[in-house]
């Protein structure tokens, strides 16, 4: 397989991965102001506090890899959307320091302020990655001089608000679903109901930005007719998302957030088969796309980049399961909770 | 003002600021792997206490890490989109590697390190604490041999003509062993360990000064002050071999580092403070005469390169080179004269009641904290005008898109989340100081 190919694979499990594990986080910050109690809101942010760091790490290095492997795309895409990523570290920061502070003082104010806080950092986070992948499919000013100018709001039009909220939602279930596994109780309960819900609402949204996309982005039926084998991941998705609420309804928790999991890969997947062969894509003129080739760095680099990907990744696997393992179960609060 | 200088302050902003962070959590690292494989050791509580306790001290300061060190690797690309496509093919992989091996090792133990204590085994929470440990410093590997490339750049060819000029690799580990990587990683290392024993010793030293957890205080600051005097003496060491390389491989930089303008027939002088002056191209201050020489060539009469000898428009900002420079020294020789006193005392038993002596510990917290910022400063200022030394000046690395009010924007939200964000890590971290070790 060429190296172009397999970097951009990799581009797609990184994201994939991120979208897994970060999604939840943010998800259970989306869900946060729905706990009452401090003391559920504390379970809520200790459900994710001895991951969250780590799961943030795969867009670290998303970004780092797509700097190393497509520098051009990295260069164009960061200072183009120069405000967007902005506001996204802001978005990232907050987050960060919400869950850090937040415990620091009893004072009800301040834990009301940083929960504020949370939510809108955690909100903010998801909906920016929705609307950059939206904007993602439906291309950018990218001109002949590889550059993209555009202002911030004119990455705020239809189909990209469409698909933020659509990732809103999603990781809002994601996060609803993973809650349920470290929660019981009366907390767990209000998680159900609004899992349940969530899926109705994730489910329309899915068709209708699925639709959308395919109107919107002719490549990505031309990629999936040229290659048939794809519409396994269309096949999975769908069945992922069946079993979504087949498992719900039946309080099997583990699958259904598992399930969850395996749906946002599958839509990873089709996010790269929609862009394929592009890593940008010009709304000017396709000639001006950046793409896996002319975008990419040298063979050198990508063999390279292939060994410390083949080194490191199930490296991070086998540590990712050892750790999850350790702090599987429900939330116990204790003195080095936040 | 131009979007140039705007970058260039934003760059240093959010570095300098994020600075304060990893070496605390590396030199801190290193003293958490010392104290849990102690308590394992001897079983004697105390190290437990210490180990628990500075571990909550080192989360806070792997946070502030962690939320300062994303805007840098989104940095390269927003701010300076030329550079980012002028050497991705080379500085991309040890970015990328940086995450790959060490973030990613560092931030999942992380969770066991800080919430796994009841969960686990002593000896699985310390194998996690030296697993953090081990990413703290695989993270400054990387990022020391990807900034060592800008200074001493090797293991590449040039491709393309013009604005789509581009770096290749020609072989990696060149490229990683670059003439300046090795030691300025292991001098960077000895920073680290300074600032996390510095702390170490600062807050011990406040326990003793109010009478409180008296043996925990005294263990700790014993453990400080083994790490401290090593380090600030080993650093003399590895100043003395990187200020070699820096003369051979930046002639400019170490030319500014020494106010050395004008070139002389036989031996350069080492001033030991003084000012610089550009226009003039003369420098005032007190002066060995042949000294510079005889540290570089062994020889005291052997010329050093002056910046006569270059160019004009290649010449780095000499005061702020200078200054920097010299203030990092000077704090380093403070730290060896310092920490050795301190071992003397320590040594015949006399430390611990010598209450200005304590003060001395309590307020030297900020010398190696200021000596690893003016270190960088000294560092990159004295880089310039490269971005990557002798093959892309900074000037022409911006991003072609991003706009002047733009910068402002940021600049300004950076300015206020950090303010915000240091005033919590200060007030965060003199609670937890205040609340001291818990009693198990």
């Amino acid at each position: 397989m060429n190296l172009h190919v397999f970097w951009f694979i990799i581009m797609a499990v990184l994201l994939a991965g991120y979208a897994i594990l970060d999604g939840f986080d943010l998800g259970a910050g989306i869900l946060h102001p729905l706990a009452k109690t401090d003391e559920d809101r504390r379970v809520t942010l200790n459900a994710i506090g001895p991951v969250w760091d780590g799961n943030e790490v795969w867009l670290v290095t998303f970004g780092g890899a797509l700097f190393a492997a497509f520098p051009r795309a990295y260069a164009t895409l960061f200072s183009g959307l120069y405000t967007a990523f902005m506001l996204l570290l802001l978005c990232l920061i907050l987050r960060a320091l919400s869950l850090e502070f937040r415990g620091q003082r009893e004072s009800k104010t301040w834990r009301s302020v940083w929960d504020i806080v949370f939510f809108g950092a955690s909100f903010g986070t998801v909906l920016l990655f929705g609307v950059a992948a939206g904007n993602s499919l439906q291309g950018f000013p990218l001109g002949a001089d590889g550059e993209i100018r555009l202002g911030f709001f004119d990455l705020l039009t239809p189909f990209p608000l469409m698909v933020g909220l659509f990732t809103v939602v999603g990781a809002t279930l994601h996060g609803a679903l993973y809650l349920l596994l470290k929660t019981d109780g009366a907390w767990q309960q209000k998680l159900r109901t609004w899992a349940k819900g969530m899926f109705w609402v994730f489910s329309f949204s899915l068709v209708a930005v699925t639709l959308w996309t395919l109107k919107t982005v002719p490549l990505a039926l031309e990629n999936l007719s040229k290659h048939p084998w794809a519409w396994a991941f269309v096949v999975v998705n769908g069945l992922s998302v069946v079993n979504i609420r087949w498992a719900l309804a039946r309080g099997k928790h583990l699958t259904s957030f598992l399930s969850s999991g395996v749906s946002l890969a599958t839509l990873a997947a089709l996010f790269g088969l929609a862009l394929f062969p592009n890593v940008v894509v010009s709304n000017l003129d396709p000639l001006y796309n950046l793409t896996i080739t002319n975008a990419a760095s040298s063979q050198k680099t990508l063999q390279v980049m292939s060994v410390i990907a083949l080194i490191g990744m199930p490296l991070v696997l086998t540590y990712s399961v050892i750790v999850y393992r350790i702090f599987r179960g429900k939330v116990k609060i204790g003195p080095t909770s936040y | 003002m131009d979007v140039l200088l705007l970058s260039r302050l934003q760059f240093a902003l959010t570095i300098m600021f994020h600075y304060i962070f990893p070496p605390i959590t590396i030199g801190l690292g290193a003293l958490l792997v010392y104290m849990e494989g102690m308590f394992l050791k001897t079983k004697n509580p105390v190290y437990e206490t210490m180990a628990r306790f500075w571990t909550k001290i080192f989360s806070l300061h792997f946070a502030m890490g962690v939320a300062t060190g994303i805007v840098m690797e989104f940095q390269f690309g927003t701010n300076w989109a030329t550079y980012s496509r002028f050497v991705g093919d080379v500085f991309g992989s040890p970015l990328a590697a940086e995450g790959i091996f060490a973030f990613f090792l560092e931030s999942i133990f992380l969770g066991v390190l800080v919430f796994g204590w009841d969960r686990v085994s002593p000896r699985m929470h310390f194998f996690s604490t030296v697993m953090v440990f081990l990413g703290a410093v695989l993270s400054s590997v990387w990022i020391v041999v990807a900034n060592s490339w800008q200074q001493t750049p090797a293991g590449f060819t040039i491709v393309g003509e013009g604005l789509s000029a581009r770096a290749e690799i020609t072989s990696f580990w060149a490229m990683v062993f670059n003439p300046s990587s090795v030691d300025r990683l292991i001098h960077v290392w000895l920073g680290a360990f300074s600032m996390g024993a510095f702390l170490v010793m600062a807050v011990s030293a406040w326990y003793l000064l109010k009478n409180r957890h008296t043996d925990f205080a005294k263990r700790s600051l014993t453990a400080g002050l083994l790490l401290a005097v090593v380090s600030s003496w080993a650093q003399l060491g590895s100043g003395h071999r990187q200020a070699i390389v820096a003369a051979r491989y930046q002639p400019t930089k170490m030319a500014a580092f020494e106010g050395h303008f004008v070139s002389l027939e036989g031996g350069a002088p080492l001033y030991m403070a003084g000012f610089t002056n550009t226009e003039k191209m003369k420098t005032t201050g007190i002066a060995i005469p042949n000294m510079l020489s005889l540290l570089i060539h062994g020889n005291p009469r052997t010329p050093v390169p002056a910046l006569d000898q270059f160019p004009r428009e290649n010449w780095p900002p000499v005061e702020i080179s200078f200054q920097s420079y010299h203030l990092m020294v000077g704090l380093g020789f403070f730290m060896i004269g310092f920490t050795t006193l301190l071992s003397w005392l320590r040594w015949k038993n006399e430390l611990f009641d010598n209450r200005l002596l304590l003060w001395g510990v309590v307020l030297s917290v900020m010398a190696p904290a200021v000596a690893n910022q003016v270190g960088w400063v000294a560092a990159e200022v004295g880089r310039q005008p490269w971005i990557v030394y002798g093959l892309l000046r900074t000037s022409d690395a911006l991003s072609p898109v991003v706009q002047s009010h733009q910068v402002m924007g940021s600049i300004l939200m950076f300015g206020t989340i950090y303010l915000l964000m240091f005033g919590l890590y200060l007030s965060t971290l003199a609670r937890k100081i205040q609340h001291g070790p818990e009693k198990l």
